[in-house]
């Protein structure tokens, strides 16, 4: 009777392993699925010449074409998501900073509070929010590139408040209290030893969100709204962006412009995977350095 | 060194676990080399030595715990009645083997109830009476019982660390193994409590086979009926208590018992 | 302003005008100067600059500035007191940081601003509204809350066991070796953008959904009373399982790092007492990452309650209360991405931005609890967690 409990308890747990092996298997096969998809269906056009510097067919034909791109959707992404990055990072680092260094009073802790649950809101809530009032009510705005980067820079700057406050506060402690007992004044240590200290984790986290909000297509729908032309004005006209031409052209009943969203999935999954590694391999180097140095 | 390393065939008869020339890594790196020892049966047998000498490697070894650690590797054997336990399955072998760790380690969502019938729960379920009983009867041989009768469905981490530690030792009772082995049981206690384990050992050897490492040897004086002495990795000596601290054979061995060294 | 005296100096205080000059001088003082020409650049509806700032980003930049000068004179009379060293870096990194409250302010503000029309029209009675017809300027949140709702819940029901599942293969099952590589793939998971998911959905997934999974689901489940209708493929159901393979590595990342954080000394409890692997997983490893996981799994849901562009696509896009799994729906997400643009009047726009200002509450409600939960399992730069 021993044995029989014995083999079946063996026999269950077994079970379990081969279980969780399959769900490892099941979670990763859409990874594999949709870049083979990706690769098959935009490999064709990713690569043919003049891609990635065209400007997308309008109004013509599967017949008529003869180049298409996505030349415009690149640059206006970019711009995007460069002047984002100019807001959201400066201001995101040192509310990061303030929400590390100073959380023991409840202030800071509020920040930091704040910080976190805004991460958790939905990006087409954030562009909900900036076409709100700029596009509803302010005169002198409209659809444009302006808010649209006002609109990823919301989203980024809780991302990166976060993950720079967890990157200080790895820190430890010891290092703060050496640098005050040298005399150094509570700024300069915070910024040049501490900060330098958590850099990689900061790094990471910017590239995070900068990552996050490259592939972001809801809240640039009705705040940049997307066009088809090289973008010319930052303020006053709609601006194109990788997602928002990958969503439009994926709804359209021309198999030529599926094919163009295709080869846009393809280069936006290059480019995430490529910065992915290169990130990862960046900040291992730097923190590598950091340690062997320090 | 040769003189006091027992050969298998030698007290064959009263041994109930046997090393023969057991060697265990940790990557390249052998903590033990070539240990052969025999541990009497019912009788409490410690082993002694300074730190790194690796007391705790071969008695993880006993239990098997020691392969389930990153990058290790066992050569040789240990017979528990004549039986390889590492030709067994580990599940049965640490199902007979059961072990006390240093640092009491309940299981910290449970009750005191359910940590000592942990190990029942196991294989099937038994009768509610029958738990019952097992966990009245193993906190009775652990001295705990009269301590927390009153309490026992209270959080396993709301006891003391003597108590818990006692809670660990009921727990590895209640799974009815044949040997017990605590890798220094009472390094995190308080002498009180030490006192109250030292004391529940005494008794406990009637019924079990029990192994001690320890790094304190006036407690090896004090508890054990064998003492087996180890210095980086080797087994230097072994025989019974009262020979090795007050006739040891090996200078090695007199000097650490007075003190020169560890 | 007086000179030191040596002979004061027994407390090694600087006098208090000394001190207060000088924070004047260093902080408080340019930061009133540029409050002053922002406010009279405002109110003389001037732009800034180049790129012609509007008003409104000039009115920011003068309520940040403002504070900053506040906090610059509050933290001068602090000094005093020895309480803040550093006046200046402590002004500007609190106005920041005040920035950031005043933007979460924002965001609740605004669209309770632009509910006003929707409220005025509908009242209270717009959250228990069952029909939503743009052509009858008659509105109601129901059939979204139905949509959110019915998604969000198939997206945990199916994501869980395999997020779980996959957890607990790389802490425990998978040989060391392996253990990154898995886990990099799922973090990779997670960085694929919303829009692809929605497009290979659409076109991978869709298809075999309306040809193979739900004519089966509808022959051998059909009794349940969920499946009626149709199989076309773009409905609640398809839109619930693209949602789950997005939130699994949020789970699967959360379970992984508490299953890791589980103190080797409880596993080897387990294993001491002869316990299977099974058994030490369940016995030692699980109970003790519980609310771990389940905030994780809250966290999860969050996602999913938000996430837009997948579901937009799949989704079937119809504004009414869904009668199966595989009806036409519409999330809130989904309402405000298809219908923001295309609208019947300003109304419309008003009861879409007050659908909004629910699910942000919602979000809002759900991420507090899940960060009560997961405690902030410190893990910079993992892409996961989001």
């Amino acid at each position: 009777m021993k044995f029989d409990r014995h083999a079946r308890r063996k026999l269950l747990s077994h079970s379990v392993a081969v279980l969780t092996g399959l769900a490892v298997v099941a979670v990763l096969y859409p990874l594999v699925s949709i870049v083979y998809e990706a690769a098959v269906r935009g490999g064709g056009v990713l690569f043919q010449n003049g891609f990635l510097t065209s400007v997308p067919p309008n109004g013509c034909t599967v017949v008529s074409c003869s180049t298409v791109g996505i030349g415009p959707a690149i640059v206006g992404s970019f711009i995007m998501v460069g002047l984002a990055s100019l807001l959201a990072v400066p201001v995101g680092v040192m509310a990061g900073i303030f929400a590390s260094e100073y959380r023991t009073r409840g202030f800071g802790r509020a920040v930091s509070f704040t910080a976190d649950v805004l991460s958790g809101v939905p990006s087409i809530i954030m562009g909900a929010f900036i076409y709100g009032y700029f596009v509803l009510y302010d005169p002198s705005s409209t659809y444009s590139g302006f808010t649209g980067s006002l609109a990823l820079a919301a989203i980024m700057i809780p991302i990166v408040v976060r993950t720079t406050e967890e990157a200080l506060r790895t820190v430890p402690n010891a290092m703060r209290e050496a640098a005050i007992a040298l005399g150094i004044s509570k700024w300069k240590m915070t910024l040049r030893i501490v900060l330098v200290a958590a850099l990689p984790g900061v790094a990471t986290g910017v590239l995070l969100a900068v990552m996050r909000t490259a592939g972001d297509a809801a809240p640039l729908i009705f705040t940049a709204l997307g066009s088809n032309l090289y973008p010319h004005d930052l303020f006053h006209q709609p601006m194109p962006a990788l997602p928002l031409l990958i969503f439009n052209f994926a709804l359209s009943n021309e198999s030529n412009w599926r094919e163009v969203a295709w080869g846009a999935t393809l280069f936006l999954l290059l480019v995430i995977l490529i910065t992915n590694i290169i990130s990862r391999m960046v900040i291992h180097r730097l923190s590598e350095k950091m340690t062997g140095n320090a | 060194m040769e003189g006091s390393k027992l050969t298998v065939e030698q007290l064959t008869t009263s041994s109930k676990l046997t090393v023969d020339r057991l060697t265990a890594y940790y990557g390249e790196k052998p903590a033990i080399s070539d240990i052969s020892l025999q541990f009497p049966d019912r009788q409490v047998t410690a082993i002694i030595g300074p730190s790194g000498c690796g007391k705790s490697t071969l008695i993880r070894c006993l239990n098997r715990l020691h392969e389930t650690a990153y990058r290790t590797r066992v050569e040789g054997r240990v017979l528990l009645d004549n039986e390889d336990i590492y030709a067994l399955d580990p599940v049965r072998v640490r199902r007979r083997i059961g072990m006390v760790f240093q640092k009491p380690n309940p299981f910290v969502t449970m009750s005191i109830y359910d940590n000592v019938s942990a190990a029942l729960r196991f294989n099937g379920r038994p009768s509610r009476d029958e738990t019952d009983r097992t966990v009245v009867r193993s906190l009775e041989q652990a001295a705990l019982w009269e301590e927390v009768k009153d309490r026992i469905d209270a959080p396993a981490v709301s006891l003391s660390g003597g108590q818990q530690q006692r809670l660990c030792i009921a727990r590895a009772l209640a799974a009815d193994p044949e040997v017990l082995l605590m890798d220094e049981p009472c390094s995190a206690l308080d002498p009180i409590a030490t006192a109250k384990i030292e004391e529940l050992i005494g008794r406990l050897k009637h019924d079990y086979t029990v192994i001690i490492v320890t790094h304190n040897m006036q407690q090896a004086a004090r508890v054990a009926d064998y003492t087996a002495f180890l210095y980086l990795g080797k087994l230097i000596e072994f025989g019974p208590t009262e020979q090795v601290f007050e006739r040891p054979t090996e200078k090695l061995t007199e000097s650490y018992i007075t003190g020169r060294f560890g | 302003m007086e000179s030191p005296t040596p002979s004061s100096s027994s407390s090694n205080r600087p006098p208090l005008a000394r001190v207060l000059t000088k924070t004047l001088l260093r902080g408080a003082l340019p930061a009133f100067a540029a409050a002053i020409v922002g406010g009279v650049t405002y109110v003389q509806g001037y732009t800034l600059g180049p790129f012609g700032l509007s008003h409104l980003v000039a009115l920011w930049l003068t309520v940040a500035v403002a504070v900053a000068a506040t906090f610059g004179v509050v933290a001068g009379l602090a000094y005093v007191a020895r309480r803040w060293p550093d006046p200046t870096f402590f002004g500007v990194v609190a106005a920041v940081g005040l920035s950031i409250i005043a933007l979460a302010v924002a965001i609740v503000g605004i669209l309770v601003y632009n509910s006003q029309a929707s409220f005025r029209a509908f009242g209270w009675s717009f959250l228990f509204g069952q029909i939503w017809d743009p052509n009858r300027q008659i509105f109601g949140v129901v059939p979204f809350v139905y949509g959110t709702l019915i998604t969000s819940a198939l997206a945990l029901l199916i994501a869980l066991p395999l997020a779980l599942g996959s957890a607990i293969f790389i802490t425990t099952q998978a040989p060391r070796w392996l253990r990154r590589p898995i886990g990099s793939a799922i973090e990779l998971l997670a960085a694929v953008p919303s829009v692809i998911y929605g497009f290979w959905g659409l076109y991978i997934v869709h298809p075999y959904m309306q040809l193979t999974v739900e004519p089966a689901l509808q022959k051998y489940l059909g009794w349940t009373g969920l499946f009626s209708g149709t199989p076309i493929g773009l409905d609640l159901l398809t839109a619930g399982v693209i949602l789950a393979i997005m939130i699994v590595p949020t789970i699967a990342a959360v379970s992984r790092d508490t299953l890791a954080a589980v103190p080797a000394a409880q596993k080897e409890a387990a294993l001491s007492l002869g316990a299977t692997d099974w058994e030490t997983i369940h016995v030692a490893m699980l109970p003790y990452a519980r609310s771990g996981i389940i905030g994780g799994v809250i966290l999860g849901l969050g996602r999913a309650l938000g996430e837009t562009m997948a579901v937009t696509m799949v989704v079937g896009n119809v504004d009414q209360i869904p009668t199966s799994l595989l009806s036409h729906g519409q999330t809130i997400a989904s309402l405000i991405a298809t219908e923001l643009l295309n609208n019947n009047g300003p109304l419309q726009i008003s009861a879409i931005l007050e659908c909004g200002l629910v699910l942000l509450l919602v979000s809002l409600l759900v991420n507090v609890v899940a960060r009560l939960l997961v405690w902030r399992v410190a893990k910079v730069g993992g892409g996961a967690i989001e």
